[in-house]
């Protein structure tokens, strides 16, 4: 009998949303963990332990991979990732509005949560972030004057001194948080990996993994703007590949 | 008690509806909400007017056969509760209500709060069922069957097909009701053999009808009046997964023919 | 009128047996040839479609609901006899044959019994089959519990609601025949005539409920599934929309009509809350077990019932029948009731109903034993009622809830047209003048799994296929006479709304014809009857046209078939002059109020044939015969 194929029914397309987000949490896990280690002071030759960060994701993978390669590489997945959940979940969004073409007079909601009554705006908002966000932090194209290529510590300090980013940074980080926490509940329970008996404690990781994320990426524009941070070193005084020649 | 209802009326599928209102007196607290309809139509009726049309067939919340969709909730305010075991003392005197019918591209009003719900008939005809003919058939005791998983069957199989998960989901979407059927047969023994093409066909047909997706809101098990939990809904992905990641289940085509 | 049961011949054990040996049979490539209509898609339509599609007769299925799943089968709630013996109990198809003849106080036909207990095993396998998840036990086994009024474990369940699961699995079964397209589906049509031409039955012509169109179909053979009559009485435990049209309309055509007399009433229901109820729930029975039934000892009590002094509570069950008490069978519990609130004791706004009080139960047992026992029931009631049994009497008062009387069938389930079946509690079954309990379902599966799709080759195998096709003249008539009623019932302009009418013939009914009878009301219904019928005719107010969805239209229709069939029923109820099961005529009584039949006179059938408009019916009898088991008074007192 023939089959419509797995991307074609609505839950193959659920499949393909949760898979790519999960792709998406576990990149945002590992990007917090690099951002938090903003905190961790220099290390002894002076440079900013998250530069060093930095250079070590430009630079893994070698020798099998040239500089900078393997990191493209991981930024090709996290593109399809992103590309692939945005397109599927419109192409939902355009299926389900079809699927009610006549509106309520009068609705009422009883168990969805804000978090999953709003993905849809949470998420476009977070796409605008992610694009403001490239062109602010990893191109520098958005305020190129405060902008050093590869210089993260400095980059970061000097972005969040200034308070408009600070907030927009954080506007962003509720958003993201209001996302994750529909998000990753629910996709336990697209791909099927709910159960009766585990179910709360699925809630109950959605919630502590959506608030680690969220104090974790907040912290870094509010430690900086409130905090009590040293100032970047000047690239001239660093060894070579952190500054100096 | 008195109330002020707001009811969509539509003369036929082909039509276009509008809400109307109309004042009712006299109605008493323990009148159902479908008594309270019939007493409005006795009313309509006996002034020549045309009755609100509205479906209701046992009136003991079985048959799946009674919607509305009262003041923005599927099956009115009361939990696990169809519209016909509601009853009018939930509502403050004087208020006002609202009525429409079941709200879906695959759902089309028939008449007023009457739809078209055979989109549901055609998912189960799609693999709903385990291919058995009339006769003599092995002595059931012969394979056991888990009594925790013959209650979860159960707690599956006892869908009424009224369509309020599809009404009150945001996409409406019928994944609950899907899932609820797949999960009755997909835990027994007995549905096994065509487990796989099942899953495949019904999620397919689902789809054909013009359902929407499933995005975890849970409006659906909220509404439901049998209370079928969402966890059915992991299930049906998880079958579905299943199904797709092996498509030739030769035991079970062999079986469907 | 031609009431030859053809009952085969040999020891009773071996009937059905030597009969399917015997049969004639339609071969696999002829019976695709062979077209088949279903009226009703319950538990006997739905497993009687499917299992003959699946054979390969081409099978259109009508039902007027939205989907075959939702006829009220579904409702049934307590379970499914079969002599599996599974609980080592003692139980056997001669148990089951004998509980089932002597609770129908013997007045079925012996060998459709015999043959209902034997194929009763053979349902729960099939269902089984079909994915129904019945409850087991911890070991996997079926679970099996017990049942009114019987000595062994028998009955198969799935909780409360072993009719929907039932249901599901003939639905799914059918879902199946009409996915592979064995079974042609058209839901939301009703039976409006059948079509009889040279004496046998060649088809239906049907209304579609949304649009209005009558369209004709023709067949080989048409088999009505179309459920029982109890909505005669307005308020019953049926669905709203359950009628007798599809019967009575087969009665007009020349079907006999079997004891539409016998009606079943379950004494534990919610009362009527007043006169916008529009229909009657049922409570388990197993509530009498711990409660105790009670009525205000002086007419217009005022006080709230507990505030009422232990002197002051008439017990009237456990005082006139101290050995049984709260138990006594179902007919004693619900005349009883009546008896009180006609003596003007009734409780309630309705005055129609008595005190089932678990006051003493809690004190004695605890509140969470009876919470366990009855919790859901409990608040099942208060949902309805709005009060808690935990801290007032329960109200209750019986009401309809089956009709063992039908079409006539003989022991092919063919009724005296022929090629016209009649399956489940259209026909007048083998339950005599009583059901027992989680029978109905075994009979309606029997009927619709096993027997008709046997039984069917025998007559469809003696005729050519297609002999006649929807295009003949019979049809043209049959649909200008739907035509010409529906615009009757348009046209008639008056003010009275069909519920209005219905609510006052159920009102005749049930005071005259109900739970318990007599000469005189029967005889006074008579008269009333006729009465209600031509204020019916002159007074109906009937909006809208035919050519739309009219609910007050359908409603109409099946009501003017209630209002000629009410006063069959009451004729036979008047012709049977004696008690036997659920037809108590209180002119025949035990010492003890129990019913007394009259075997001499009585023990047969009573078959009415229509005699056209306006005309009185004619009845026939088909003698019953007692062989495997004589008759006995019945007796549950000692």
């Amino acid at each position: 009998m023939s089959r419509t194929h797995f991307y074609g029914t609505l839950v193959g397309k659920k499949v393909v949303v949760a898979v790519s987000g999960v792709i998406l949490f576990g990149f945002l896990l590992g990007h917090m963990t690099g951002n938090i280690k903003v905190f961790l002071g220099d290390e002894a030759n002076g440079v900013p332990k998250i530069d060093v960060y930095g250079y070590f994701l430009r630079t893994m993978g070698e020798p099998i991979f040239s500089y900078g390669q393997m990191l493209w590489i991981v930024r090709i997945v996290l593109i399809t990732a992103l590309l692939a959940h945005v397109v599927t979940v419109i192409l939902l969004a355009v299926h389900n509005r079809n699927a009610r073409p006549v509106r309520y007079a009068q609705t009422k909601r009883i168990a969805a949560t804000p978090s999953a009554r709003f993905m849809m705006w949470s998420g476009l908002f977070i796409l605008a972030f992610v694009i403001f966000h490239i062109l602010h932090l990893t191109t520098g194209s958005l305020d190129p004057k405060h902008f050093v290529q590869d210089r993260v510590y400095g980059n970061l300090y000097r972005a969040f001194h200034n308070g408009g980013f600070v907030v927009i940074y954080v506007t962003a980080m509720v958003f993201l948080a209001l996302h994750l926490y529909h998000g990753i509940w629910s996709l336990f329970q697209t791909l099927g990996l709910d159960n009766p008996d585990r179910n709360k404690r699925l809630r109950m990781f959605a919630a502590l993994a959506t608030l680690a994320l969220l104090l974790g990426f907040a912290s870094v524009p509010l430690g900086m703007f409130l905090g009590d941070m040293p100032e970047p070193p000047n690239p001239a005084n660093l060894p070579p590949p952190y500054g100096g020649r | 008690m008195k109330f002020r209802l707001n009811v969509w009326r539509q003369g036929s599928e082909q039509e276009k509806g509008s809400m109307q209102s109309c004042e009712l007196d006299e109605v008493s607290s323990d009148m159902s909400f479908l008594e309270m309809l019939d007493y409005l139509n006795e009313t309509l009726i006996s002034k020549g007017e045309e009755p609100i049309a509205f479906d209701s067939d046992c009136r003991e919340g079985v048959c799946g056969m009674c919607s509305l969709v009262i003041n923005g909730q599927a099956h009115g305010p009361m939990k696990a509760t169809t519209t016909c075991q509601t009853y009018m003392r939930l509502f403050p005197d004087g208020s006002e209500i609202t009525i429409e019918p079941w709200r879906a591209g695959a759902f089309p009003v028939l008449r007023d709060l009457i739809v078209n719900r055979s989109s549901f008939d055609r998912i189960m005809q799609a693999g709903g069922y385990i291919t058995v003919h009339s006769g003599p058939k092995p002595e059931p005791n012969s394979v056991p069957i888990n009594q925790q998983v013959a209650e979860e069957s159960l707690d599956a199989a006892v869908c009424i097909g009224c369509g309020a998960c599809v009404a009150a989901c945001p996409n409406g979407s019928a994944m609950l009701y899907t899932a609820a059927k797949v999960s009755h047969f997909a835990l027994l023994p007995q549905g096994q053999a065509e487990r796989t093409d099942r899953a495949l066909a019904m999620v397919d047909q689902m789809q054909t009808e013009g359902f929407g997706s499933c995005r975890n809101y849970a409006e659906c098990e909220a509404a439901c009046p049998k209370a079928i939990s969402i966890n059915f809904i992991g299930q049906l992905n998880r079958e579905y997964i299943r199904a797709t990641a092996k498509p030739c289940n030769a035991r079970g085509q062999m079986h469907a023919q | 009128m031609n009431l030859d049961p053809r009952i085969p011949d040999g020891p009773i054990e071996d009937k059905w047996e030597n009969h399917v040996n015997h049969i004639r049979l339609v071969g696999p490539r002829n019976r695709p040839h062979y077209r088949v209509i279903v009226v009703g898609t319950g538990l006997a339509g739905a497993s009687a479609a499917s299992s003959m599609a699946a054979m390969g007769y081409k099978v259109d299925a009508f039902c007027f609901q939205d989907s075959p799943r939702r006829a009220h089968s579904i409702a049934a709630q307590g379970g499914i006899n079969a002599s599996k013996n599974y609980r080592n109990d003692g139980d056997s198809t001669y148990r089951l044959f004998y509980d089932t003849q002597k609770g129908g106080d013997y007045r079925s036909r012996e060998a459709n019994v015999w043959r209902l207990a034997q194929l009763s095993t053979q349902i729960i396998d099939q269902a089984v089959a079909q994915g129904v998840p019945f409850a087991r036990e911890y070991g996997g086994m079926l679970a099996n519990r017990s049942f009114g009024g019987v000595l062994v474990e028998r009955t198969f369940y799935c909780r409360g609601e072993t009719g929907q699961q039932l249901l599901l699995g003939a639905c799914s079964a059918l879902a199946q025949q009409i996915h592979v397209g064995g079974v042609k589906m058209h839901t939301r049509s009703e039976l409006m005539d059948i079509v009889v031409v040279d004496g046998r039955a060649r088809g239906i012509v049907v209304r579609d409920l949304i649009t209005g169109e009558v369209t004709s179909h023709a067949a080989d053979a048409v088999v009505l599934a179309t459920g029982g009559y109890s909505n005669v009485f307005n308020l019953s435990t049926n669905a709203k929309n359950c009628n007798v049209t599809a019967t009575w309309r087969a009665y007009r055509r020349g079907a006999g009509f079997a004891n539409p007399c016998y009606n079943q009433i379950h004494p534990t229901c919610i009362p009527a809350a007043g006169e916008h109820q529009s229909k009657l729930t049922l409570m388990s029975e197993s509530l009498r077990n711990d409660g105790r039934i009670w009525v205000p000892r002086k007419k217009g009590e005022q006080r709230r019932p507990t505030d009422i002094p232990e002197e002051d509570r008439f017990y009237y069950l456990e005082e006139r029948y101290p050995r049984f008490g709260n138990l006594v069978p179902r007919d004693v519990a619900s005349r009883n009731a009546k008896e009180v609130c006609d003596e003007g004791l009734g409780v309630g706004p309705t005055g129609r109903g008595v005190f089932l009080d678990f006051r003493d139960a809690i004190k004695e047992r605890g509140h969470d034993v009876i919470e366990a026992r009855y919790g859901n029931l409990f608040e099942m009631y208060k949902r309805i009622t709005d009060e808690s049994p935990f801290e007032t009497p329960m109200r209750i008062y019986p009401a309809p809830h089956y009709t063992m009387g039908g079409l006539w069938v003989d022991y092919d389930l063919m009724t005296t047209i022929p090629g016209l079946f009649a399956v489940g509690e259209a026909n007048f079954s083998d339950h005599g003048a009583n059901r027992l309990g989680a029978s109905s379902m075994m009979q309606c599966l029997a009927d619709g799994y096993f027997i008709i799709p046997s039984t069917i080759g025998n007559y469809l195998s003696s005729h050519p296929y297609g002999e006649i096709q929807a295009d003949h003249s019979a049809f043209r008539e049959a649909e200008a006479g739907v035509h010409a009623l529906t615009d009757k019932l348009l046209s008639i302009g008056g003010k009275t709304s069909p519920a209005a009418i219905h609510r006052e013939l159920g009102h005749l009914m049930e005071t005259k014809c109900g739970i318990a009878r007599n000469k005189q009301d029967l005889e006074s219904a008579l008269k009333e009857i006729p009465l209600l019928r031509e204020r019916f005719w002159n007074d109906l107010a009937v909006p809208g046209t035919g050519a739309q969805l009219n609910q007050a239209l359908e409603h109409a229709g099946r009501l003017a078939d209630f209002l000629e069939f009410a006063e069959l029923m009451v004729l036979d109820a008047l012709t049977r002059d004696e008690s036997c099961g659920c037809h108590f005529r209180t002119e025949h009584q035990t010492e003890e109020g129990e019913a007394l039949r009259n075997d001499d006179k009585f023990a047969h059938v009573s078959v009415w044939e229509h005699k056209g408009t306006d005309q009185k019916p004619e009845m026939h009898t088909e003698p019953l015969e007692f062989e495997a088991l004589p008759l006995a008074q019945r007796n549950y007192k000692t």
